[in-house]
């Protein structure tokens, strides 16, 4: 490959019709320390046979609370831990066979919350940018000239940056720096774990004007993964909900947003605060903590705090159905086949 | 209102010594909190609310933190007394909840003996009283199954009940004033709205004062009456929740308002704030904000504006509105 190869993404392989990335039954169990010598041994179901797809162009966004396993999903989809099953197809090539892992993340790069912790505390900004092109073959002057660029594009002053070690910028800079380095490689999805969460609100918001831009600019898919529903709905075209290892609901964000259909995405959403003092939330959308994912709840997970629960989200895990175009829902409610009696009135 | 408030602070400035100079962590600033009243002091990062919060019940580490000015809390001089008598005033007349519960418990007690420690010292009471009020408190918080739950370690409860637990510990002794740093941050959405609605449901009952620091514009808008807005170490708005969210007057707020994404705002290019806060060791000659100001002009960059009251309890400081006075 040449030079010139390595400094523009990676080829358009299936056509836009082909997803960028292809999810199926993705699992991975962690073992938990077990309690005794003679207890069996258990895990903590972290993700449990997730599967979506994320579109070339688009913006995937992922909501839950926390043990929800986003993070976990996207650590598996970088391979950063090994799942236990499910395959990944990053644009028909299936990850771990016909696409390296090394080319894998040529084209799949991360931004993580924590910007102090994402650099080497011993590297300055330039050495921290080069890196990853150098490694992948790029020439150490032409690395350098892209680090410039790159600082440039998310708007920093290379001038200033690029000899700086990353305790001497705020945590905005550091964050851009991180993207910068993400964008280093001509990814074509980037996977933006909280990406923005830990900024205030004022840099917060330059960030995601950014990230809209940058999008644009180099063609970008994203999966945004958050836990705040109002910049997940600004910035995402779809919106994945998860609990407790599985998918609980996925589809437009519009159409989710606007009528969620499982009661577990309805809470979520009527616990957003309010930003209207006129307007305060009088009732609790949702009562207890999200139950560990060590031996989590039988059938349905959600049953347990679900205000809706029937007999049948205890003996049987719900099927996934489709409630509109591109909108799917893992709950009984919505399944006729279930047994739920309310079920036939919602479809 | 003859009422004197519960807490009133005039000209609070903190300093703290470190090896690369002087940091001017809170500069100036003046409030006060009647009984039963909610106030919240928004701000971002290093704004110097969550310091201001720590110097009321004289937390901070002197002589490391030079704090200057005066705080009175339910008529006492809080920086004219003997430590002795702050440390009777703690856990009784004002207490704090803190944004990582896991990290003000000690990990080493069981939850219940730690509530009984703070009614004992307190007020005299004996072992079974104290052990049968914790009992009352955890379930005043919500708790399931209380009664296992006052033997439970701290890492044996989620992080809600650990802060429901933090809430009931802060209350042991019914407090006048409950002081909070960021309550709900650390929590999942679905159970931060729990704890503000259990907060506010238990100053309905008790009528204490509550003051909550908060970055969030959401936890603002739902459980204040009033609302102070911090930038690097001043009060640079403050008034009625509904006068500083819905007409803010610093353009600071107005920034920080504009930047905040609100529900349906899709597709919309967001207003953000250029630039970063000072470095409070080195800030700028004038107005904090200035470098970062849309509306600046010339003389923000020398003078630094004075607090302007407009009304009763609402004021701004910036050296455009003291140039139209209203």
């Amino acid at each position: 490959m040449s030079d010139a190869e390595r400094w523009t993404p990676a080829e358009d392989l299936g056509g836009p019709a082909e997803p960028l990335l292809k999810v199926e039954r993705l699992t991975k169990h962690f073992p938990v320390k077990s309690a005794g010598l003679f207890q069996r041994k258990r895990v903590a179901r972290a993700v449990d046979g997730v599967s979506f797809t994320i579109a070339k162009g688009e913006t995937l966004g992922v909501v839950g609370e926390s043990g929800c396993g986003k993070s976990t999903t996207a650590r598996l989809l970088m391979h950063l831990i090994e799942p236990d099953a499910g395959e990944v197809i990053f644009d028909g090539e299936l990850v771990g066979e016909t696409l390296g892992l090394r080319e894998l993340r040529r084209r799949m790069q991360m931004v993580f919350q924590d910007s102090y912790a994402s650099l080497n505390p011993r590297l300055t900004i330039v050495d921290s940018l080069t890196f990853a092109p150098v490694v992948h073959g790029v020439p150490a002057a032409q690395a350098l000239a892209l680090a410039s660029e790159l600082l440039e594009q998310v708007g920093l002053d290379p001038k200033v940056v690029l000899g700086r070690y990353p305790h001497e910028l705020s945590g905005g800079q550091r964050q851009r720096v991180n993207i910068a380095r993400a964008l280093a490689l001509k990814p074509r999805l980037v996977i933006l774990d909280e990406a923005v969460s830990a900024l205030d609100k004022s840099v917060e918001a330059q960030v995601l004007n950014l990230l809209v831009e940058l999008k644009q600019r180099f063609d970008l898919t994203y999966m945004f993964i958050s836990h705040d529903l109002n910049v997940v709905h600004y910035i995402a075209d779809r919106a994945m909900v998860m609990y407790l290892g599985k998918i609980a609901e996925l589809g437009p964000v519009e159409a989710i947003y606007a009528a969620p259909r499982h009661p577990y995405t309805r809470a979520l959403l009527a616990a957003r605060l309010s930003t209207d003092p006129q307007a305060r939330t009088y009732a609790v959308a949702l009562e207890g903590d999200p139950p560990n994912p060590i031996d989590p709840p039988s059938g349905c997970r959600f049953r347990t705090r679900c205000p809706l629960a029937a007999e049948v989200c205890a003996a049987q895990e719900p099927a996934t159905v489709e409630v509109g175009p591109g909108h799917s829902v893992a709950c009984h409610l919505y399944d006729p086949a279930s047994g739920n009696r309310e079920a036939q009135a919602n479809v | 209102m003859s009422e004197p408030p519960m807490l009133e602070v005039s000209n609070l400035s903190v300093a703290f010594a470190t090896s690369r100079g002087t940091i001017q962590a809170v500069n100036g600033v003046d409030f006060h909190l009647r009984r039963g009243e909610t106030l919240c002091l928004l701000g971002e990062s290093g704004s110097g609310k969550s310091v201001t919060l720590r110097a009321l019940m004289r937390l901070l580490p002197e002589p490391l933190a030079r704090v200057a000015g005066r705080v009175v809390l339910a008529g006492e001089d809080i920086y004219g007394l003997p430590e002795r008598r702050v440390e009777d005033l703690r856990g009784k007349t004002v207490s704090m909840v803190f944004q990582e519960p896991m990290l003000a418990f000690d990990p080493v007690y069981a939850i219940g003996r730690q509530i009984a420690e703070v009614i004992t010292r307190h007020e005299g009471v004996t072992r079974a009283q104290a052990d049968a009020r914790a009992l009352e408190l955890l379930e005043k918080v919500q708790i399931p199954s209380a009664k296992q739950r006052l033997s439970a370690y701290p890492h044996e409860m989620s992080g809600g009940m650990r802060q429901r637990a933090m809430i009931a510990l802060a209350l042991a002794c019914n407090p006048a004033i409950l002081l909070a740093d960021e309550p709900t941050t650390a929590l999942d959405a679905t159970v931060q709205m729990q704890v503000l609605l259990l907060l506010r449901r238990l100053q309905a009952e008790t009528g204490m004062a509550v003051m909550l620091v908060t970055h969030d514009i959401g936890v603002a808008a739902e459980m204040a009456d009033r609302v102070a807005v911090m930038y690097a170490g001043r009060i640079v708005e403050q008034g009625t929740v509904a006068q500083v969210l819905k007409d803010p007057l610093h353009p600071y707020s107005q920034g920080l308002l504009a930047s905040t994404v609100h529900a349906g705002w899709k597709g919309r290019r967001l207003e953000a704030i250029p630039g970063s806060p000072p470095d409070l060791i080195d800030p700028p000659p004038g107005c904090a904000f200035a470098p970062r100001c849309p509306r600046r002009f010339a003389l923000c960059e020398k003078n630094s504006p004075q607090d302007t009251g407009l009304t009763e309890g609402r004021s701004a400081r910036c050296l455009a509105l003291e140039a139209q006075p209203s």
